[in-house]
């Protein structure tokens, strides 16, 4: 579904700063698997989430989403296919302070301009179904820190991508809570979502709902399980 | 089409909500936003219909006053002035007019004493007296009363108030005493066949300015006030005092501005934060800035609104009463002003301009800035 070839990736290109956070990655993602990408801090599994999920580009290198070439659009395209394709849990969650989980999680649909009445009963779902029915019109910032990520799936879910990216899903999560993200993430699995993630947690990485493993360390690919 | 408009609810939903979490902040801002608003709209509606008001009570006025000067000021009429000026061709009709000026103690105000003009509507007879509203009102007088003045020589005069005048231009008659011609000179122990001016009615205002060359040679002691150029005076004198008004109020804009553009363009990290969620999350950038753009609009109409709103208020039924000492003043009697509502459509525009506009400008250009950075920001906490 997803084919990444040679891409590189500099920050602060042609300064004295200049770092090279991806140093030539090629991979594939299938589709409705689940892939998790593995290494320590700093390896550039951030980074390579970025461009995959067209938050940004690659400074050389092809990505290309079901046979089409997209690292050379235009940033009014990558939006598009970025609403259209994907749906991000990022690790701090970044929901929206002082709005209801309910707002939060129909926050993405707003620029699509669709029915508001369909719109809100797609997000209650998607929030009964993460067990946060009781949740609903509270201000995500009175939100345990298991609540808070399933406001974050929920919100990532709402457009209905093909693929869900999740940044170090259970970085803020204890044992319990993570073993509950596992859950939900079967449950996605199950339903044929394309899930992508990162993590350095063996507990992620050695999960039975896992396809497959790409190792990653220093801006490389340094294996494939 | 309907998706637009379901986008934009929703944009103005979010918008509301967004705008309710800042409350304190936004609320502070509306605030300040509908003060400055209401002064300024307060200033131009008050001079607006002041302007009006005036030109209405000089367009009865008469179209050339004749004054004698002696010493360069001042003075009366003599006899024999009115059967000098004769038959000047286009002069409609001619007439002495006798007022003064009465200080009264009780109210420690001025009052003007005048006689009514012989085709009048308002004839006094002996003995009787009319007086202004705002008078009437402050000393208590209902017609049937009596009421006495010391004369300037000493003299007791007792008169009867036969009406009050109607307050319809209670600018100039707020203050006025009328009574008969008899009555006036005995008062002000005035000789008969003296005036204070002569007023000269001149059908084509065309002939107005050499009706008065002829008047200068003819009466070489006397000048002539036209009403084209008292209406010119009236213009300056509120155009000048409009102007010191709005200095005055500068101080308090320039004050606004910068609150406004502080608050409106210095982006919290907070915002910036949220700016770059909801780009993550896919919005556009266009969609960033519109929506904000909605959160600048709807504070500043809605200032504008209860601003404008406040000051017509003010202006036409609470009588301009914040701006009574600068913008009047030249009686001691304060009238009460029901000034007719008059709204200049181009005076709204231009307010709504020097307001609504800058203030959007401001909301938005920081979060264009903000908005056209890279949304992968928010991937790093
Ligand atoms: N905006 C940036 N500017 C400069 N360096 C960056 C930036 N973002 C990430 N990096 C660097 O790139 C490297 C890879 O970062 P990241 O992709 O976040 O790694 P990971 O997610 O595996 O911890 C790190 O050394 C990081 O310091
Ligand atoms: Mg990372």
């Amino acid at each position: 579904m997803i084919e990444v070839s040679e891409v590189r990736k500099a920050f602060n290109q042609g300064r004295h700063n200049e770092y090279w956070a991806l140093k030539g990655i090629s991979l594939t993602i299938e589709a409705k698997k689940v892939t998790a990408l593995c290494g320590p801090s700093g390896s550039g599994k951030t980074t390579l989430l970025t461009i995959i999920g067209c938050l940004a580009r690659p400074t050389s290198g092809r990505v290309r989403l079901k046979e089409r070439d997209i690292s050379g659009l235009p940033e009014r395209f990558l939006t598009d296919i970025r609403r259209s394709t994907f749906g991000f849990v990022f690790q701090q969650f970044n929901l929206i302070k002082g709005l209801s989980a309910l707002d939060n999680v129909m926050l993405p649909a707003y620029p699509l301009g669709g029915d508001w009445r369909a719109l809100r009963a797609r997000a209650e779902s998607l929030l009964d179904s993460l067990g946060l029915a009781h949740r609903r019109e509270a201000r995500v910032e009175w939100l345990s820190g298991g609540e808070q990520q399933r406001v974050a799936i929920a919100r990532a879910l709402v457009n209905d991508p093909e693929v869900l990216i999740a940044d170090e899903p259970t970085a803020n999560l204890d044992t319990a809570l993570s073993k509950e993200f596992l859950a939900i993430l079967e449950a996605l699995a199950e339903q044929g979502r394309t899930v992508l993630l990162t993590s350095h947690d063996p507990l992620v990485v050695e999960a039975a709902v896992i396809d497959s493993v790409i190792d990653m360390r220093d801006g490389q690919i340094v294996g494939i399980r | 089409m309907k998706t637009w408009i379901e986008k934009q609810k929703a944009l103005i939903d979010f918008t509301l909500a967004s705008l309710a979490r800042r409350k304190i902040k936004n609320l502070g801002l509306l605030l300040v936003y509908t003060l400055i608003v209401f002064l300024l709209a307060s200033v131009m509606l008050f001079t607006h219909a002041l302007r009006k008001e005036a030109g209405k009570v000089l367009e009865n006025s008469p179209e050339v006053i004749v004054q004698r000067l002696v010493a360069g000021r001042h003075d009366l009429i003599p006899p024999g002035y009115l059967e000098k000026i004769g038959r000047i061709r286009g002069v409609q009709k001619k007439e002495g007019r006798l007022w003064g000026y009465y200080y009264d103690g009780v109210l420690k105000a001025n009052y003007t004493f005048m006689v009514p003009q012989p085709d009048a509507l308002m004839a006094v007879e002996s003995g009787k007296i009319a007086v202004g509203a705002t008078m009437a009102r402050m000393r208590g007088l209902v017609p049937g009363n009596t009421i006495s003045f010391r004369s300037y020589s000493g003299k007791l005069f007792s008169f009867e108030v036969s009406s009050v005048l109607p307050n319809k231009s209670e600018l100039v008659s707020a203050d006025l005493v009328l009574l008969s011609e008899a009555d006036f000179r005995a008062f002000f122990e005035l000789p008969p066949g003296y005036y204070n001016d002569i007023v000269l009615s001149v059908a084509n205002p065309l002939e107005v300015r050499n009706i008065a060359t002829k008047l200068s040679t003819l009466l070489p002691d006397s000048r002539p006030i036209l009403r084209e150029e008292v209406l010119r005076t009236y213009e300056s004198i509120f155009n000048w005092r409009e102007g010191i008004v709005l200095v005055l109020l500068s101080g308090a804009i320039l004050a606004f501005a910068i609150f406004a553009w502080e608050k409106a363009s210095g982006l919290s990290a907070e915002e910036k934060r949220e700016i770059g969620i909801l780009k993550a999350i896919g919005w556009e950038t266009g969609d960033v800035i519109k929506m904000k753009f909605w959160e600048g609009a709807l504070v500043s109409l809605a200032a504008f609104l209860l601003g404008y709103i406040a000051a017509y208020l003010h202006v036409f039924r609470f009588s301009s009463w914040l701006f009574e000492p600068v913008l009047k003043g030249w009686a001691v009697l304060y009238p009460r002003f029901e000034l007719t509502p008059e709204v200049d459509g181009f005076q709204v525009a231009t307010l709504f301009l020097f307001t609504v506009f800058p203030y959007a400008v401001a909301t938005i250009v920081p979060i264009w800035r903000a908005a056209i950075t890279d949304p992968d920001a928010v991937m790093r906490g």
